[in-house]
């Protein structure tokens, strides 16, 4: 059937997501148009590309910066959707996108997306970050991202008999390190003061850190409050 | 009609090095507006105390590299599992009696989780490095930061800060429950600055000769594209076309510094990707970096100066050779190159027993014999086994050895 002009309308937002209502889409939206960076990272998309050619999710994933910043300049609340629900989790926060000739930052708007939907508990999100919770757990706790006594082969087979080595020696290889900050410690990265970690736990109670924590992982949020108010409460 | 611009005229564009004009840059530099902040009482400025050196940025502003009484704001990445790219930093300050503070009040700046997961918020981000910030500040001593990530996001949350006082009112808020004062250092300093700074300091003690390797440079994403006009840049350099850390300390040395077409591509690390989806990344890391490498240059070794392109450009290449694609590129940092160079134990500090891409052939064309020295290091393990030594310490790591030969 040839297209006419009452059908033909490239810009017209589809609806690939009935699951959810227009309105809702519509306030995730408005959630992100709200937060205190978006002006800083998006000003209209000239449609160049050069984003894309430097990213490098577009190489391995159908995913495009030009895309999300295009949508979000649009306000296409649809489109929008579909990014959150689909795209957000391909970034690689690699930033290669920021040398838009227009000053926008797509990598920026996907972390603002990403806060978005785990604010407002997105299972997609829930499912993109199956596996991940032991590292928040790590972080918030203990302040470090990442521990020796996580290298462990079960979790890194593909990193060879390297980590079998390094699992097998840890203990000792850890001692064999001249830093005093670093050295003998197998759970944390380095030594931190707990006067340290009492402000950090603070830092998440009041910074509503805790609330994206409890919308992502409820058992998780049970669990890192139990610890850190007792210990808060100990002082 | 209007001539036509051909490759030979950029090629021949980009042969000359870039004036720069820090008045003419397109982005903003913010600098001026800490200062109005500092005069109105809402931030406390720290300023550098001691010796500095100052470097020309992307858009020719001169940025303060303090040489010495340095806070060590230390990379999980490296502490965790890169031991000896973090010793090895200390290592080179310690060749030179150069005073610094290794501290325990520090935390993580949260930055990769927060890039992997989006698990916090602009307010919780902010205030995890503004507790940093006061906590380097209550010592005296000026934050040198180890991660590449931690710089970047230090340097787009002071932006932030800077632009938003909302933000500030809310980081102030919280700071205040733990008796801190709101602090943003004048400059946000990266160690590889200070390696760059250090250089020909490094080159007068050299005690390896580095001119059998040819290396190739990975620069950093979160070092220089996140606020892009904040990283060192040199006419000498490229031109001035990229950034010069790393490459002009490995021209001082000695080393062949090869190019390849990627150079501006991530390593694939992803944040996410390299902990819970790694085909992404070992995908990227080997099809993109280290086989456009070997096709291209067939380097002895890549360097780099940022905790998760250690990590990622190293380990992905084991999984590759079930592939029979092209690895074997060992990785370091510019510090183990250094500190390599002035005759740093390759176990005791550079710690090359962490990194999984065979490192012996490198080694090796060095002339190093390195069977020699991870013996040494056996006996140093057998010792701790044993229980008559409780670990290695700066007093058996510091004195440089004449490792080749």
């Amino acid at each position: 059937m040839p297209t006419t002009l009452d059908d033909w309308n490239p810009g017209k937002a589809q609806d690939h997501h009935p699951e959810a209502t227009y309105e809702e889409k519509e306030r995730l939206f408005l959630e992100v148009k709200n937060d205190v960076r978006y002006k800083d990272f998006i000003y209209g998309c000239y449609e160049c590309g050069i984003c894309v050619s430097a990213c490098p999710s577009a190489r391995f994933y159908d995913f495009s910066p030009r895309v999300i910043a295009q949508a979000i300049a649009r306000e296409d609340v649809e489109r929008v959707y579909d990014i959150i629900t689909e795209d957000i989790w391909n970034c690689a926060q690699c930033f290669s996108c920021v040398r838009c000739p227009r000053q926008n930052n797509p990598g920026g708007l996907v972390t603002i997306l990403r806060e978005v939907s785990l604010k407002n508990g997105l299972q997609e999100s829930k499912d993109a970050l199956q596996g991940y919770s032991r590292v928040i757990y790590k972080v918030m706790l203990k302040g470090n991202q990442v521990s020796p006594d996580m290298l462990q082969p079960d979790f890194f087979p593909d990193w060879g008999p390297w980590v079998q080595n390094f699992s097998q020696n840890m203990h000792v290889w850890r001692k064999a390190i001249p830093m005093d900050s670093i050295r003998g410690l197998t759970d944390v990265a380095w030594r931190t003061d707990r006067k340290t970690l009492l402000e950090l736990y603070t830092i998440w109670f009041e910074s509503g850190n805790m609330d994206i924590i409890k919308e992502l992982d409820e058992s998780l949020y049970d669990l890192l409050t139990e610890v850190m108010q007792e210990e808060l409460e100990e002082g | 009609m209007t001539e036509l611009t051909t490759v030979e005229q950029i090629l021949e564009r980009k042969s000359h090095p870039v004036v720069r004009d820090a008045s003419a840059a397109p982005t903003e530099d913010m600098h001026d507006r800490l200062l109005e902040l500092e005069a109105k009482g809402e931030i406390i400025l720290q300023r550098i105390k001691g010796d500095y050196v100052e470097f020309p940025t992307k858009y020719g502003r001169m940025k303060k590299i303090p040489i010495e009484h340095t806070w060590h704001h230390k990379s999980c990445g490296h502490c965790g599992h890169i031991p000896g790219y973090a010793s090895s930093i200390l290592w080179l300050h310690r060749q030179f009696n150069l005073d610094y503070n290794d501290p325990t009040d520090q935390t993580s700046c949260t930055g990769w989780n927060y890039y992997a997961s989006g698990a916090s918020n602009a307010v919780g981000q902010a205030a995890v490095m503004s507790r940093n910030f006061a906590a380097a500040y209550e010592t005296g001593y000026f934050p040198m930061i180890h991660c590449g990530t931690s710089f970047g996001h230090y340097k787009e949350i002071r932006e932030q800060l800077v632009h938003h006082k909302e933000l500030r009112d809310e980081v102030r808020r919280i700071l205040d429950k733990m008796g801190k004062p709101l602090v943003i250092p004048e400059e946000i300093v990266h160690y590889s600055e200070w390696v760059y700074a250090m250089r020909d300091r490094f080159a007068e003690r050299q005690l390896v000769d580095m001119s059998p390797i040819t290396a190739t440079v990975h620069p950093a994403c979160h070092y220089y594209k996140i606020v892009a006009e904040d990283a060192i840049y040199d006419p000498e350099i490229y031109g001035g076309q990229r950034t010069a850390v790393v490459t002009a300390l490995l021209e001082k040395l000695g080393v062949n510094v090869a190019d390849y077409s990627t150079w501006f591509d991530c390593c694939g690390f992803g944040f996410r990707h390299v902990l819970v989806q790694r085909d992404f990344t070992r995908s990227y890391a080997v099809l993109r970096k280290i086989e456009t490498m070997i096709n291209e240059a067939n380097p002895d070794l890549t360097v780099t100066h940022d905790t998760g392109c250690v990590t990622t450009l190293d380990k992905s290449q084991f999984a590759a050779k079930a592939h029979d694609r092209k690895v074997g590129v060992p990785v370091l940092s510019d510090a183990q190159v250094a500190a390599l160079a002035m005759g740093a134990h390759p176990f005791r500090v550079v710690q090359f027993h962490w990194h999984s891409t065979d490192w012996r052939p490198f080694l090796e064309k060095l002339g190093i014999n390195w069977q020699k020295y991870w013996d040494e290091f056996q006996g140093d393990l057998d010792q701790i086994r044993a229980g008559t030594k409780s670990g290695i310490t700066w007093q058996d790591a510091d004195t440089p050895i004449k490792l080749a030969g």
